[in-house]
């Protein structure tokens, strides 16, 4: 009665424990092997795809790769990346500068000021809506409102990317403050502390290890975007630190995509480079922002 | 005596409500920016929308040099490519999902969810790269072997067509699926972490094995918020840009061979945008706002999903 609802059809199911020496204990294993098997499924392809990576980058991978401009003529070996991975880590630190305070801002209105009132749940289901904007589409929007009359220079990508990250900062910042505990507000609160004074000096220092974690991996994935910076920042050779200038820029994912389909060797060589240089960029980051939350976790 | 350390009153001051307002600010910019990015677009996409009414998608051609714009090809390869993703990546994701939460011993489970989560750090055009220049070679000879299998079978020898020499809807679909994966296991494993501790371990002191209470009790409990999750990924493949413009082919064609080279949505966008005059770039503008809401629609729908079902378990049914 009560066991049909776990599939189990055997009348005598309730005592019956010698049967899970027979076909359901092999049915379970089975299973559980299934199980296993859809993880080592992903893990196979990942492993190939790093092992191409680093193979086939460390080839052109130096110093002087990492350092010279972008090569000239794509046909020829030599260039480098150097004006692209300055060009990533500006437009994505600009990026982060511009989307990170507004995030927190949101989730300080959503979990502080409207958490059950109806205009914070309009906003919070609106920023999880945003996370799946296609970043094609956030790139189009971008060229459309700024690129249109500034031309394409660095801010216009950063601008973009801000964009993409915004919603994602919004939802781990507000997951980080539900965890911080409602006593310490209240501690605080009785203390005469006004409720502003309370969010800055106690809420946000508490959950700030968590807050910086969710950034920096906001920040990696904006690294790894081509799509928002395909119209917006131009197709740089030489070196462009100033984002706000007059000036196009070039980015790593913007010389792997240009290299990818190209079909000579020099510059595919150049494109699993840059490949390996934007990869060992992101699990920087990524690694920094698990150490980040690991510290402190552990420190509490 | 005691008055001036008691001072309440001056906390409400300006500060305070300068605070809220800029945090209220901050919170309405997310509605600020998606209204933006439906009238901007859709303004600069107008003339095409114009010039071509709803013909623009149901037409299946695309010429700039005859000024006639279809989106249909493109509609067609984007949910093909999807939906392959989606097939590829959804039993897999679960099956982590299932796996992290109920199967692996407490001391792996970090390391089990770091390394799926790594898949999320490789950037999508890294994806590309792998896949236009390793994958779609390899896979060519694959296709050929498939197609000479199935040849003479029906429905399947069309499904399994020629090979286009690897650049397909499937070589698309794989790479896609290779990209969900991560968000939709991980969405899935928090779904299937709110099931109640005393319920599976009821389940298992009924006597059921481990997979009867994965089957009799997780995945009744969790089927709701698995959906929305499945959608969510469904959102992600769709819009999915530059993996898939460097491995889709490249050929807008509406075919039911998989193997065949076909062209998305985005990948159109992303490939054409360099050489489009005046009135193509609002054309193609005109296909990212197709985007837009068709991923707009998808996402709000598996939003929806995934908090009613969160509400269900929070609130005990």
């Amino acid at each position: 009665m009560a066991t049909t609802s776990l599939g189990l059809r055997e009348s005598s199911a309730p005592l019956d424990l010698a049967a899970r020496g027979g076909w359901r204990s092999i049915k379970n294993r089975l299973m559980r092997g299934l199980l296993f098997l859809s993880f080592l499924v992903v893990m196979i392809p990942l492993l190939f795809v790093l092992m191409a990576v680093v193979s086939r980058g460390a080839k052109v991978m130096g110093w002087s790769f990492l350092t010279k401009d972008i090569a000239p003529i794509e046909r020829r070996p030599g260039g480098g990346v150097g004006p692209a991975i300055v060009g990533t880590l500006v437009v994505t630190g600009l990026a982060t500068l511009l989307a990170t305070p507004l995030g927190i801002m949101g989730a300080v209105f959503l979990n502080e000021y409207s958490a059950k009132g109806i205009f914070g749940r309009i906003v919070r289901f609106m920023a999880n809506v945003m996370t799946g904007v296609p970043s094609v589409v956030m790139g189009l929007f971008i060229y459309v409102i700024f690129t249109l009359t500034f031309k394409q220079r660095g801010v216009g990508g950063s601008l973009a990317l801000a964009c993409l990250m915004l919603p994602i900062i919004i939802r781990t910042t507000e997951e980080m403050l539900k965890l911080v505990p409602n006593y310490l507000r209240e501690a605080s609160l009785a203390l005469g502390t006004s409720k502003a004074r309370t969010i800055v000096t106690v809420v946000l220092p508490a959950a700030l290890p968590g807050i910086i974690s969710g950034a920096l991996l906001a920040v990696a994935r904006a690294a790894g975007e081509t799509a928002p910076l395909l119209f917006t920042i131009g197709a740089a050779k030489s070196l462009q630190i100033n984002p706000f200038a007059d000036e196009a820029m070039t980015a790593l994912p913007l010389q792997i995509y240009s290299n990818a389909s190209s079909s000579f060797p020099a510059a595919q060589a150049r494109g699993w480079g840059a490949a390996l240089t934007l990869l060992l960029l992101s699990f920087l980051f990524t690694l920094i922002a698990r150490l980040v939350s690991a510290r402190f976790a552990t420190k509490r | 005596m005691s008055s001036p350390a008691l001072d309440l009153r001056a906390s409400k001051s300006g500060g305070e409500t300068g605070f809220r307002c800029l945090a209220l600010a901050a919170g309405a910019f997310v509605l600020v920016i998606l209204g933006a990015i439906a009238i901007v677009t859709t303004s600069k996409a107008w003339p095409t929308f114009r010039l071509m009414g709803l013909d623009f998608f149901t037409t299946k051609r695309w010429s700039a040099t005859d000024r006639i714009y279809g989106a249909t090809a493109f509609i067609f390869g984007t949910i093909v490519s999807s939906i392959i993703a989606l097939i590829l990546a959804v039993p897999v994701s679960i099956g982590i999902a299932l796996f992290t939460t109920q199967i692996v011993p407490a001391k792996f489970r970090k390391p089990v969810i770091y390394a799926v989560d790594l898949l999320a750090v490789v950037p999508s055009v890294v994806f590309g790269l792998w896949g236009i220049n390793v994958l779609a070679p390899k896979m060519d000879g694959f296709y050929k072997l498939l197609n000479r299998t199935f040849d003479g079978i029906p429905i399947l020898n069309k499904l399994f067509g020629p090979s286009a020499g690897g650049k397909s809807f499937f070589t698309a679909g794989i790479i896609l699926a290779l990209m969900i994966t991560p968000i939709i296991s991980s969405l899935s494993r928090e779904i299937v972490d709110t099931c109640p501790a005393g319920e599976r371990e009821g389940a298992l002191a009924l006597g059921a094995t481990q997979w009867e209470m994965i089957r009799g009790v997780v995945i009744p409990h969790s089927k709701g918020g698995l959906v929305g999750a499945i959608m969510l990924g469904l959102g992600r493949a769709m819009g999915e840009t530059i993996a898939a413009t460097l491995v889709i082919g490249s050929s807008p064609q509406i075919t039911a061979n998989l193997f065949g080279a076909g062209n998305s949505m985005p990948a159109f966008i992303a490939s054409q945008w360099g050489e489009a005059d005046t009135p193509t770039k609002s054309a193609l503008i005109a296909l990212a706002v197709t985007l837009f809401l068709i991923t707009l629609v998808v996402n709000i729908v598996a939003t929806r999903t995934v908090a009613r079902s969160q509400l269900r378990s929070a609130g005990g049914r």
